[in-house]
């Protein structure tokens, strides 16, 4: 057929390109898609985009994979690697080149083994060995920690050091196994039945970081069969946190790196110890102070109540009392003398005006009989030539009767 | 306190951490909660606090033991000649 040279439809370069980007880009296989083949013209220059060729004996198809999903690579790549690359098709407009943009790249066999994987796990997810209700708690402060991993990997050594810095209280007992190969999955399941004969507190299975293939002794039945079977809670730490194994399905816990397996058995640390210690004994100190202080109170109140009820009151009020009735009976006895006295001056008076001897100042004078000391009141008794003797104001003399008269 | 005697009279020394720790903190909580005779009280805190310090020697000295199981028994595992 002749072209027309005036066709209804003029196309421009970058116009078809964009009408097939688009017819690509709106084909839903084109773009989700999984290429096998093998790489060649890798290229990885300083933008950490990474350019190669796919191929096989006889097609090619350009790669691209940026620089994000370049940095998740777990799988080194080479030249003349057999891999399978997912990604979608699109176009490069500027030179025309239709390439597939990768997302992710994984050995061949992974394919197969991620297979595998999806069967198994839903065949004992089915049995309900993966079931939330089977997870135990972990204990948080355990004595015994088993391991359960390689006695030579980096895993272990991360391990011990997370264990020594943050609970040195632990006893460690780890049961060494292969953890990749062939003799992997029955070493790690003997490993794992040993362990439980020790009964430590909870078991720690871990492996470092690794290709799929590395880490498949953990998606191994017997292995998975054995954590859900173990009779000691199991953490699994298998891996980097990206990887996911039926062994951690099947673990009471799943730890994302064996270091992190270390710290989820360890939740309470050395420094949680320290600072409980420390409560214990601020409390400890103060409980006591307390107590002291309250029964130094309840004394001191005794003490001021047994004041109260003292003799010692008593006393000084009774001695109160007899000063008063002291000083009582002293004004009444003061006032009982002045009576007295009183009475005697008047009896003295009395008595003065009664003295015989008084009436003698006025001249009156006694006769008393020398002989028998009688008063000479009458005649017939002054008989003549009697001694007399006569007193008067201011003494005395004898005399004698010469005549007398009656 | 609902520890039998016997058992409160076992060495300090001998207690591990945890036997240790829980009887301090049983006298914590006697000797805050109940009325005890002044001597008990006493006698409860001088234990308390010589617990206390068996704890703090024991955290400071403690050093993680690493065993490892070989046919039936446990051996000492040497980390460095691995």
């Amino acid at each position: 057929m002749q072209p027309t040279l005036f066709h209804t439809q003029q196309w421009t370069v970058s116009r078809l390109t964009f009408y097939l980007r688009k017819l690509l880009e709106e084909d839903e296989i084109l773009q989700d898609v999984w290429v096998q083949g093998e790489i060649s013209n890798l290229s990885r220059p300083a933008s950490g985009h990474v350019y190669f060729t796919l191929k096989d004996q006889s097609a090619a198809l350009k790669c691209v994979m940026w620089k994000t999903s370049a940095a998740r690579l777990n799988l080194p790549l080479q030249n003349g690697m057999a891999v399978e690359v997912h990604g979608k098709i699109g176009i490069y407009e500027v030179s025309g080149q239709y390439q597939l943009y990768a997302d992710q790249i994984r050995s061949v066999g992974e394919g197969a083994l991620y297979q595998e994987f999806l069967r198994l796990r839903s065949m004992l997810e089915a049995e309900g060995l993966f079931a939330p209700e089977r997870k135990r708690p972990i204990p948080v402060f355990p004595h015994t920690i088993g391991i359960v991993t390689s006695a030579t990997g980096a895993a272990l050594r991360d391990m011990l050091n997370t264990l020594r810095r943050r609970m040195p209280l632990v006893r460690v007992i780890l049961a060494p196994s292969p953890v990749q190969g062939a003799e992997a999955p029955p070493a790690l399941v003997n490993a794992i039945e040993v362990l439980n004969l020790q009964f430590p507190d909870v078991i720690l299975l871990a492996r470092g970081g690794g290709s799929i293939e590395d880490l498949w002794a953990f998606n191994d039945e017997r292995v998975v069969r054995a954590v859900a079977a173990s009779r000691v809670p199991i953490i699994c730490g298998v891996g980097h946190e990206t990887d996911f194994t039926l062994s951690d399905f099947a673990a009471d816990l799943r730890a994302p790196t064996p270091t992190a397996a270390a710290e989820l058995a360890t939740q309470i640390t050395i420094i949680d110890l320290r600072a409980e210690l420390q409560s214990y004994q601020s409390r400890l100190s103060a409980s006591t102070l307390n107590l002291l202080a309250e029964k130094r109170a309840l004394l001191s109140s005794l003490v001021s109540q047994l004041r109260y009820v003292s003799p010692d009151r008593r006393i000084q009020s009774e001695r109160q009392r007899v000063d008063e009735l002291a000083r009582r009976a002293h004004s009444s006895l003061v006032h009982h003398f002045q009576l007295q006295s009183s009475h005697v001056k008047g009896l003295q008076k009395r008595l003065e005006a009664l003295n015989p001897l008084a009436v003698l100042a006025r001249g009156y004078a006694v006769v008393t009989r020398k002989d028998d000391s009688s008063v000479v009141s009458h005649v017939h008794q002054a008989e003549q030539g009697k001694q007399i003797q006569v007193r008067v104001s201011d003494g005395q003399f004898d005399a004698e009767i010469v005549n007398h008269q009656s | 306190m609902p520890k039998s005697s016997a058992q409160k009279e076992k060495p300090i020394e001998e207690l591990s951490y945890e036997e240790a720790l829980s009887e301090l903190e049983k006298i914590v909580s006697a000797l805050e909660s109940e009325q005890n005779r002044l001597e008990e009280s006493i006698k409860l805190f001088e234990r308390g606090q010589a617990l206390a310090s068996h704890c703090g020697v024991l955290l400071e000295a403690a050093e993680l033991k690493v065993k490892k199981v070989s046919g039936d028994e446990l051996i000492p595992f040497d980390e460095e000649s691995e």
